[in-house]
């Protein structure tokens, strides 16, 4: 049974956004850090640091996670995306990204990356969600800025458009 | 707001999680989905020596139904269970589940961690105590099943000792004869209810549980009043409850929820049952 001293460094190895990843970790570092401080990924942001703001959100196995409730131990074996592998390549947007952009639908962007994470793994399973629906998902956030309206417009205009019935301007 | 350092142990089998929690005792923690913990190790409210990590026990992953009831183990997140096909056979989980906490944690948070955290708002304990549902503990030496309105305690207590672990908690589905309804009010969707009111109605009798009042769920049972008659059991109800103020509600807006929801929820299930 394997048994990760506290006061040690394990090596954890994961797929991080479709590629081999490891980092080195105490059992007690949290997986925000560990993308942020030990991996460099710093899209990943950090808020309220107990589950509450929605800033960290990844996926893992395809699922939203808080990276903030989530131990870097934890990612063994697992496959995990953070906003840094949502857009297809360096020099173009995803296609929910692309509206965000479009709907002003970020002002500072704190929110931005986990709202996109939770939003990207919702329309995989939901292509053709009611606003209802998206408000409830987009209420697992906090977005001191936008007041939402911008956010819920740009999530169902790239459900439009992913489902191929969009007016894609 | 970083935990505690502790040892983190990678349970490959039952025996192995509960031979290291009947070793540490108090000092070792169950971890699944983390969602009730890792806030509890962030803010340092736990310290735990040792985490046990049961995710990757298969046997701990599969919704299964036995006889009458709907058997989740300590590994089903909340969301399987909402996704689940056995979920349909009680209509109380399938209402009250797309309440507990969001979309973003239910894909992580379990079932039996929801159970095992006992928070008075939480909806797990209170369709387990409306339903008359069990919590079934095991230690390394001996297994035992405990009615989940003795199992809950107090605030976050429950009656599982140092060395059980949770393996699975029992929903009874749906009596034939029987309609249910859930309600909850709080300030946004997916915030902790600040009070959750579950009923079940048959042609003789009304069962009503409600969270969020009291140190517990809290279940009472009326025979089938209407008008004046029910309100005055809501009343002695809400009453009963203990309720106190805090940051969120005072203790008559609790009251009064008691009485409003637990009316509307009793009606609601009525109509079904209608
Ligand atoms: S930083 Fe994780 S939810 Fe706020
Ligand atoms: S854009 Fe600033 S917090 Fe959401």
């Amino acid at each position: 049974m394997p048994r990760l001293s506290a006061t040690a460094l394990h090596d954890v190895r994961f797929t991080l956004n479709g590629r081999p990843a490891r980092v080195a970790a105490e059992p007690r570092l949290l997986a925000t850090d560990a993308l942020r401080h030990g991996l460099g990924l710093t899209g990943t942001h950090v808020g309220c640091e107990h589950g509450v703001c929605g800033a960290c959100t990844i996926l893992i196995d395809g699922v939203p996670a808080r990276a903030c409730l989530t131990l870097a131990v934890q990612f063994e074996g697992r496959d995990v995306r953070t906003v840094e592998g949502l857009a297809p390549s360096p020099d173009r947007l995803s296609v929910l990204q692309e509206a965000f952009r479009r709907h002003h639908a970020l002002h500072c962007g704190f929110c931005t990356a986990g709202i996109l994470m939770s939003v990207d793994a919702f329309l995989k399973t939901t292509p053709d969600p009611d606003e209802h629906l998206v408000r409830e998902v987009v209420g697992g956030h906090l977005c001191r800025c936008t007041g939402y309206s911008a956010i819920v417009a740009a999530v169902l205009d790239a459900a439009a458009i992913l489902r191929g019935d969009g007016s894609n301007v | 707001m970083k935990p505690a350092a502790f040892d983190f142990v990678r349970a490959e089998t039952l025996e192995e999680a509960l031979e290291t929690l009947a070793s540490h005792g108090g000092d070792a923690r169950v971890i699944a989905g983390g969602q009730s913990l890792l806030p509890m190790l962030n803010m340092r409210l736990a310290k735990p020596a040792v985490l046990v990590d049961i995710m990757g026990l298969p046997a701990l992953r599969a919704i299964r139904r036995e006889g009458d009831a709907i058997v989740v183990p300590a590994g089903v997140r909340q969301a399987e269970l909402l996704a689940s096909a056995e979920i349909a056979a009680q209509p109380l989980l399938a209402a009250a589940l797309p309440f507990l906490g969001h979309y973003q944690t239910r894909s992580r948070g379990t079932v039996c961690g929801s159970a095992a955290h006992a928070d008075p708002s939480a909806e797990i304990p209170l369709c387990l105590v409306a339903l008359g549902g069990e919590v079934r503990l095991r230690t390394r030496r001996k297994a035992r099943r405990v009615k989940a309105a003795d199992f809950f305690t107090g605030m976050m207590t429950t009656a599982k000792a140092d060395d059980e672990m949770i393996e699975a908690v029992a929903f009874p589905v749906a009596q034939p004869g029987s309609a249910y309804a859930f309600k909850e009010y709080s300030r946004r969707h997916g915030d902790f209810a600040i009070v959750g009111c579950a009923a079940r109605v048959a042609s003789d009798a009304i069962d009503l549980a409600v969270c969020g009042v009291a140190d517990t769920p809290e279940r009472r049972s009326f025979p089938r009043l209407a008008g004046s008659a029910l309100d005055d059991a809501l009343n002695a109800f809400a009453w009963a409850l203990d309720a106190r103020d805090d940051l969120h509600a005072s203790a008559r807006l609790r009251r009064d929820l008691v009485r409003a929801m637990g009316r509307a929820v009793i009606e609601e299930a009525e109509r079904c049952l209608a």
